[in-house]
């Protein structure tokens, strides 16, 4: 049946991408382009620009995406509730062990150490998008610099960080601005 | 906590906890730790509902469990802020947006994709989300170089070095945390024991 293949391919996934958004990206290939012929890799390829380009996390978009082409409105659902049904279980569990026992000395030096490092792995993932944005996804230099780019995340920041803007808000400011500016410059 | 208050209040917070979450699903773009900073501002930020350091624990704790950083993150603030019930919209909240725009787009997704001015609109967004993060990182770096720690201090130089610098695994890179928290932990108790 349909509905439950689609359900335990994305319970895979769900299952065994740790660490979130490109880590899900080769689980899913292999279940929806290798294992089952649901989409071919050409349509494979489309689904991850259009889930780069969309709100929400990658292995959600995909299963959405493929539940509808393979079994419409219903199979999206059944393939969503697939994926998030691993965290519902493991996550829940862990929010139970968190919330009763957080003043434990063991947890508390454990969380006091992953703080900071959470911090970083933050500032890194920022920084990447950053640079991708800069340099237009090319090697970093002067030629390859994107001024107008450059200006919007400037003045983003400063708005941000002076003003203290709603971030939504200033997002989309940022896409209008930028579609403005590369049109007439 | 939340139980003793009278149901009306009960209701009127599921559903402010509903709609923040369906508001930044929603126009949240580029990942898992864009959402986590975003949830940061509307949760701790805006609403009071969680501290600074919760909300580093729970990104902790969705980072290092299997699925989407959003959903696990989502489910971690719904049990907290509102038990059963609270985790529930909160999930949902935060997976209808996406389910609703990709159903949309499964319809039309070639155009879409090869649309200039939708990549153009989309390239400004990234340059928005990167001010973003980094305004966020600037608070919470900030103050973890307030607690004058040079363990926490080098803790938070290293792992970024790990990351950035040398591609380590995340998940190593959280195991290797965690690993010396609880030595740290056995130590301290051993410290205490002894004096």
């Amino acid at each position: 049946m349909i509905y439950a293949e689609l359900f335990f391919s994305f319970l895979k996934v769900g299952l065994f991408s740790v660490g979130g958004g490109y880590a899900a990206m080769p689980l899913i290939q292999s279940q929806v382009v290798e294992q089952h012929p649901w989409l071919t890799l050409q349509e494979f390829t489309d689904l991850i620009t259009i889930a780069q380009m969309t709100p929400g996390p990658i292995a959600i978009n995909s299963a959405t995406f493929v539940g509808v082409r393979i079994a419409g409105i219903p199979g999206a659902i059944v393939a969503t509730l697939g994926c998030i049904a691993p965290a519902l279980i493991l996550v829940s569990l862990l929010a139970y062990i968190y919330n009763k026992y957080q003043n434990l000395s063991i947890l508390q030096n454990v969380l006091a150490c992953l703080r900071p490092v959470v911090v970083a792995l933050i500032l890194g993932a920022g920084l990447s998008i950053l640079a991708m944005v800069l340099f237009n996804g090319s090697a970093p230099g002067l030629e390859t610099l994107s001024w107008i780019d450059t200006a919007l995340f400037a003045a983003a920041f400063v708005i941000l960080r002076r003003f203290k803007w709603d971030p939504i808000l200033t997002m989309c400011l940022c896409g209008a601005l930028g579609l403005a500016a590369h049109t007439l410059l | 906590m939340e139980k003793e208050q009278p149901s009306l209040t009960g209701t009127q917070k599921l559903r402010t906890l509903f709609f923040a979450t369906l508001y930044i699903s929603a126009f949240t773009f580029g990942g898992g730790y864009v959402i986590v900073t975003f949830m940061k501002r509307k949760f701790v930020d805006e609403l009071h509902w969680l501290e600074e350091k919760e909300m580093l624990d729970m990104t902790a704790l969705a980072q290092s469990t299997p699925g989407a950083i959003a959903v696990n993150a989502a489910i971690l603030v719904g049990w907290r802020v509102a038990g059963f019930p609270g985790m529930v919209v909160a999930v949902l909240g935060s997976i209808l947006p996406p389910m609703v725009i990709l159903t949309l787009i499964s319809f039309i997704y070639q155009a879409f994709a090869a649309n200039p001015y939708v990549a153009l609109v989309l390239k400004g967004m990234q340059a928005g989300v990167a001010a973003v993060i980094l305004d966020v990182v600037c608070d919470l770096g900030g103050d973890v170089l307030k607690t004058r720690s040079p363990l926490f201090i080098g803790l938070m130089v290293a792992a970024f070095l790990a990351s950035f610098a040398f591609n380590v695994n995340v998940i190593l890179i959280i195991l290797a945390a965690t690993a010396f928290g609880v030595v740290r932990a056995a130590w301290q108790h051993r410290k205490a024991a002894r004096s």
